[in-house]
């Protein structure tokens, strides 16, 4: 049963590679439900609009420009860069992954476990891949609204140097998907929210404020540089800074990329697997 | 068995079905036909196996071993296919309480992949139906429990089902809602829709069921019509004598079985009453009397499913 699941979503990711478009594991059956995740946006889209603007602008204005007077006098920190232009990129990037870590966890559960309404689409056409598909789909699609968002308040305060910056959009996107699979395939093995509390408590606060997004992982304890190479925050913060301050090293910014799809993609396999295992027995 | 050998394809097929949860077994080689415009139920207490054996009818839970197969295709292969075609209304509400009453029915009619106008169209047909077109635009939350059960069943149809399943649709409502949502169901098998449901009530199995099965810890242990199983297994009246027993008076059990010795063709002593099985109950009390017994209260009535499987497996189905 097991090698027929991953057999079938390998089967979908060649299919989708092989047509140029790796999107093609989207089936219509997953458009569905993130049609169903639109409907609801729709009766709430002002609040996630005033909250997606007003939170990057107090991020900037407190720590960009307020934090930044102290920061900037130490100049050759940052390599001279401005503190507001050094975590702009960075904050449009964490906050994609903080919302992508939160809509995979509590929302996901209560559609499995309190709500139960996934079990409701299961008695339709609709699959267990399906689910996740189109549920993810939802969340980067979240991820880009948010983004975009946060984007127009960095063109606004004129806090990037380089045109670029709208790659980190993707960037910021990419590093969403790379949170929101996994977080997905844990979220479907456990039966309450006590497991996110020690999640977010242990993984993803502590990746925020130490994945170079504040300030340069070789600032760190040389023993925990390694452990910031391997989280995906630190790529996804990475690649897009390098694109906002226009400082792009090719290589550098593929490796980034490549780690991003690698755990996004990883996560997918698992997070199809813990759905079945869930939702299908 | 008698009645699929006619020459309708039966609706569902099930051979030695079987469902195990690792160690655990569930289902137990079990044998039915459901045929096309019937009301087939499945009547047992809580963990007999009967929402095991719905969601494999519903192929959302693999079968472990044994034959099955729904509109004539094997849920292994044909999945969606089948689920096209069947409407499901599960023990658990299951509705989306971000969205309208009307918006729940909309998006379930969109994942069986209806354009909004037809998804729409038949939305408000449903609400119509269940008479809840009032509450259209209003949130799922305060719905009453009856209410609610009346969303699920539109939820339900909004494909157009042949067969429907439903798990225990009557569970914890009053017993208005319970009267009205079987006369809807009554109105869907007037149409042809054939029916599929579990239920540990036995009214409701002899209103709503043409055949039933009672399964008893993952196994079949009858099957039949409810007046078959009724006629075959137990008597035309039951006589229910109900006695004080005083404050630390010892269990006199033995002496009162000596009394009721003879009384009818079966006795059972419950707990709380004693049931004796009589084609006369009124006859059976006076004797009663007769012998001297006193009971605290009598009450003669027509036996019931519910005798049948106190009969079948000595316990009653809710406990």
């Amino acid at each position: 049963m097991m090698s027929l699941a991953r057999r079938s979503l390998a089967r979908r990711i060649v299919i989708g590679l092989r047509l140029g478009r790796p999107g093609a594991i989207a089936t219509r059956r997953s458009l569905r439900v993130l049609e169903h995740d639109l409907l609801v946006f729709r009766r709430g889209w002002y609040s996630y609009l005033l909250s997606g603007l007003s939170q990057p602008f107090l991020y900037l204005l407190a720590m960009g420009i307020g934090l930044g007077l102290y920061v900037n006098r130490n100049a050759s920190a940052l390599g001279g860069v401005p503190y507001l232009d050094y975590i702009a990129p960075a904050l449009l990037v964490t906050q994609a992954m903080m919302a992508a870590a939160f809509e995979s966890a509590w929302p996901i559960m209560g559609k499995i476990h309190w709500e139960k309404t996934y079990y409701a689409a299961l008695n339709t056409p609709l699959t267990a891949l399906d689910l996740l598909v189109g549920d993810l789909m939802w969340i980067a699609f979240r991820a880009t609204l948010l983004s975009v968002l946060f984007l127009a308040v960095i063109v606004v305060l004129g806090a990037a140097a380089s045109p670029l910056v709208v790659l980190a959009v993707p960037i910021a996107v990419l590093t969403a998907m790379a949170f929101a699979a996994p977080i997905m395939a844990f979220t479907a093995t456990q039966t309450g929210d006590s497991g996110f509390n020690a999640l977010f408590r242990f993984g993803i606060t502590p990746l925020f404020l130490f994945s170079g997004t504040f300030f340069p992982i070789e600032k760190l304890p040389l023993f925990l540089q390694p452990v910031a190479w391997l989280t995906p925050l630190y790529h996804g913060v990475a690649a897009a800074r390098s694109l906002a301050l226009g400082q792009v090293e090719p290589l550098g910014l593929a490796v980034h990329v490549a780690v991003l799809i690698a755990v996004a993609t990883a996560g997918l396999a698992a997070a199809r697997i813990s759905f079945r295992r869930r939702l299908e027995v | 068995m008698s009645d699929t050998s006619s020459s309708s394809e039966p609706l569902i097929h099930a051979r030695g079905l079987t469902k195990s949860f690792g160690a655990f077994t569930a289902v137990d080689g079990i044998d039915f036909d459901v045929a096309p415009g019937e009301a087939f139920g499945f009547l047992g207490p809580n963990g007999a196996g009967k929402t095991s054996t719905m969601r494999m009818i519903g192929t959302v839970s693999p079968v472990s071993t044994g034959e099955l197969t729904v509109f004539g295709l094997d849920p292994a292969h044909h999945g969606a296919r089948i689920r096209a075609r069947l409407g499901v209304v599960p023990q658990a509400d299951t509705l989306d309480s971000e969205l309208s009453v009307l918006e729940n029915l909309l998006i379930y009619g969109r994942y069986f992949d209806l354009s909004w106008a037809e998804s729409r169209r038949r939305a408000n047909e449903l609400l119509e139906f269940v008479q809840l077109t009032e509450r259209a635009n209003d949130k799922v939350e305060p719905l009453s429990g009856g209410m609610k059960r009346r969303l699920v069943i539109a939820r339900s149809l909004i494909n157009e089902p042949s067969l429907l399943l439903l798990d225990e649709p009557t569970t914890g409502l009053d017993p208005q809602a319970r009267h009205l949502l079987w006369d809807r169901l009554y109105r869907l098998k007037q149409r042809g829709v054939t029916l599929c449901l579990t239920t540990h009530y036995m009214d409701e199995a002899e209103q709503l069921c043409d055949r039933l099965v009672v399964m008893d810890r993952a196994k079949i242990v009858a099957q039949g019509s409810p007046r078959e199983l009724i006629d075959h297994y137990v008597t035309r009246e039951v006589l229910e004598l109900r006695f004080h027993r005083p404050e630390g008076e010892t269990d006199d059990s033995a002496v009162l079985g000596e009394k009721l010795e003879g009384l009818a063709e079966r006795i059972e002593q419950l707990p709380d009453r004693v049931l004796v099985y009589t084609s006369d109950g009124e006859a059976a009390a006076a004797t009663a009397y007769e012998r001297g017994l006193r009971p605290a209260s009598v009450l003669v009535r027509r036996s019931s499913l519910e005798d049948v499987f106190l009969r079948l497996t000595g316990r009653s189905l809710v406990e």
